[in-house]
């Protein structure tokens, strides 16, 4: 074991090497034309989601949302949020296996997994803003003598905050890349290096403190939420399911350009990040199962959130069944598969402990608004149309060499 | 893989230490209970006295500038169904079968006040991430404070009784709730909604002396004539009257860690929409969770450091210097 350790570590430090010496070379950007047909419906989602942003600011949250005192907080914070940052963890996981683990085959990925980090992360910070009624006091969040330590968000909105900075000095390098010959560039790109250890390190903690805060968020509901998802251990369920979700979003995500812009496929990288995923599923699933049995926990006599609640887990259970077989975990059509049921399965996670799970009590009810729905995707239509702008105009898909 | 035990080892330790506070309960690290102030000030609602005549609602919208809430459509009612941005006190009534006996919780009917219960260790207060909330360090009165709200309801998520409620119709919101009159208190006023109420069901005072009252109350029997205090518990203007049978429970005394709003009943009290609630307070919870955690940013900086030698180590080939 260790002797074969030290020799990878150290073909990896010379890979190392080889990728900083060919770096201009690693990533490239895709071309072609922006403005295509998918790119303007995209646009008019966006458009649709301004207007729709601009009648909340003017009539308040009740006129756009089926927001109420009984449910406070809905797919604005579920899935914009929630979901969002949870997709925006690719860059994070992929950090942590590159970085942390010393896994420097991944390396290509890391650029394409930080810009959707970036977006994801970027137009969540923004939906706060969205959501918060009373958003021209936001800057009291950052004032000393005004924020409570004591209060969980505090945590996550400076963490997310700080992280969205973090993630755009990540994506630094691709912009400056596109001018390879301007001096200046390349003397910030020399710098940006040098402190590569600081930001890789700060890029991995601020995930894991705000993405396990995240969960903590929903302790003091107390009896509000369900005992099926209401536990001391949710801050860890919701960090692990983060890092996999962040797995799953890079294996989607480079599946899903490589068929878009006709590129090869990275199958046997994707195979080995999936089988990584499918391990911590595992860890998951069973400290998961572990806690609901000590609690003793209403699996199955909980109505619809029992319903709910196995359905979530069977979604968690699928990637691992695909990806124990070893000759499915080379079939790409597979690793697509189990990376969906993933993304489906910590995305459920997440709408089951902050809204399914959740009962003020009798007589309230929600479902979103049409509204609701279409700012929603109004933002998300932005997030694809960034993306498409970013990888088509800066050095961020890796060369097609594979 | 390309992972050394040692480096494993290294990542996960730091890991696991995060994890390890959450699952192991650390008391040393566990937040101290917040006690009941000993100048608290609350109030005793009497179910058993109340004749739902609703004076508490009319002098609590006007004392606190409150608009109507039209529920019908003719809107010439102020008609309430449930505290609102508009209504921070209501009453409301149990029925059961034919509904004909006061105070019974089978064939019988029972007024219930609803209210901010100005818990001792109060979630929205612990929740609130620019202290807008805040739990007074006198009285105990949980106030409000819109200069600091950044409107994201996370109290109205933390509250176990549902009683913070936001303006959704408002371009600038706020949160409303109850603040036991507070700004009557330096012109020595008191809760209007005890100053009005005809009967002395619900009466004012220092949460001590209540929950003596409460207890002496409780320990009345049946059928007896006795005197109950209008308005304020310290009040020497009483009324006699015959006592009728009391659930031996007095909500607030432990709920959640205890509450400044006390309530007495003969029916139990989760049948009049009051939740049940376990001895210690959920703020405790988060906050001994959250504490663990993030106690003086150790557990982080720990891992940043953990972090920052691997990249380093990874990134350059070389050990620090």
């Amino acid at each position: 074991m260790t002797d074969k350790s030290s020799g990878t570590n150290q073909a990896s430090r010379s890979s190392l090497a080889a990728a900083q010496a060919r770096s201009r070379h690693e990533f490239k950007p895709v071309g072609g034309n922006l403005i295509t047909k998918p790119f303007l419906v995209l646009a008019a989602l966006a458009l649709i989601g301004i207007i729709l942003m601009l009648y909340r600011y003017a009539a308040g949250l009740g006129a756009v949302t089926n927001l109420s005192d009984g449910y406070p907080w809905g797919i604005w914070i579920t899935y914009d949020v929630l979901v969002g940052t949870a997709l925006g963890c690719g860059g994070y996981a992929m950090a942590l296996l590159v970085y942390a683990f010393n896994h420097w085959e991944y390396h290509p990925v890391v650029r394409s997994a930080v810009l959707t980090s970036v977006f994801g992360y970027t137009l969540a910070g923004l939906a706060i803003f969205l959501d918060i009624g009373r958003y021209w006091n936001g800057y009291k969040l950052f004032l000393p003598w005004t924020v409570n330590f004591n209060s969980v968000l505090v945590e996550v909105a400076l963490c997310i905050g700080a992280y969205v900075m973090v993630l755009w000095i990540e994506l630094l390098p691709a912009i400056l890349e596109k001018s390879p010959n301007n001096k200046k560039a390349s003397l910030w790109q020399h710098r940006l290096e040098r402190w590569l250890p600081v930001i890789a390190a700060v890029g991995i903690l601020l995930p894991t403190m705000h993405q396990s805060s995240l969960g903590t968020l929903m302790i003091i509901a107390g009896h509000k939420l369900s005992p099926l998802w209401q536990t001391g251990l949710l801050p860890f369920f919701f960090l692990l399911s983060a890092v996999t979700m962040g797995f799953a979003v890079t294996v989607f995500e480079s599946v899903l350009s490589s068929l878009a812009f006709k590129r090869p496929f990275e199958t046997p990288m994707l195979g080995r990040i999936s089988v990584g995923m499918a391990w911590v599923i595992v860890v998951y699933l069973a400290v998961r199962f572990a806690d609901l049995l000590f609690r003793g926990a209403p699996v199955f006599t909980s109505g619809f959130q029992s319903f709910m609640f196995v359905l979530e887990n069977l979604l968690f259970l699928v990637p691992v069944l695909l990806l124990v077989n070893p000759g499915l975990r080379q079939d790409l059509r597979f690793i697509f598969l189990a990376s969906i049921a993933m993304l489906l399965a910590g995305s459920l996670y997440r709408f089951n402990a902050f809204l399914i799970g959740y009962s003020p009590g009798p007589g309230w009810h929600y479902f979103p608004a049409p509204a609701e729905i279409f700012i929603t995707l109004g933002i998300l239509a932005v997030e694809l149309m960034a993306y498409l702008y970013f990888v088509k105009r800066f050095p961020v898909l890796p060369t097609e060499h594979a | 893989m390309g992972l050394s035990r040692r480096d494993f080892l290294k990542v996960s330790a730091s890991g696991g230490l995060m994890l390890a506070s959450n699952l192991t309960p650390v008391p040393g690290l566990a937040r101290e209970p917040v006690h009941l102030l000993p100048d608290a000030q609350g109030i005793l609602y009497d179910a058993t006295v109340c004749i739902g005549c609703k004076a508490c609602m009319t002098a609590c919208k006007e004392y606190n500038h409150l608009p109507p809430d039209h529920y019908h459509p003719d809107n010439i009612w102020d008609d309430p169904v449930d505290l609102s941005a508009k209504t921070i006190n209501i009453v409301k009534l149990y029925t059961n079968g034919t509904g004909v006996a006061k105070d019974q919780e089978k064939n019988g009917y029972s007024y219930i006040r609803r209210l901010c219960m100005h818990c001792v260790d109060p979630s929205c207060v612990s929740a609130c991430p620019v202290s807008a909330l805040t739990k007074d360090p006198n009285t105990g009165v949980v106030r409000y404070n819109k200069n600091n709200c950044i409107g994201c309801r996370y109290c109205q998520i933390a509250c176990p009784y549902n009683v913070p409620k936001f303006q959704w119709d408002q371009a600038f919101p706020q949160i409303v709730k109850c603040q036991l009159c507070a700004h009557r208190f330096p012109q020595g006023g008191y809760a209007a909604c005890c100053e009005f109420c005809p009967t002395g069901a619900s009466i004012f005072g220092n949460v001590q002396d209540l929950m003596k009252e409460a207890k002496r109350r409780l320990a009345l029997k049946p059928g007896q004539m006795a005197e109950y205090p209008l308005r304020r518990v310290d009040s020497h203007d009483k009324t006699p009257r015959k006592v009728t049978p009391y659930l031996n429970h007095i909500y607030g005394a432990q709920e959640g860690g205890g509450t400044q709003v006390l309530m007495l009943a003969n029916v139990p009290f989760n049948q009049l929409g009051l939740p049940q609630l376990p001895p210690g307070s959920q703020a405790s919870h988060s906050e001994t969770l959250y504490h663990t955690l993030y106690k003086g940013m150790i557990v982080p900086y720990v891992v940043l450091g953990g972090l920052f030698y691997l990249i380093y180590k990874n990134t350059t080939g070389h050990e620090l210097p």
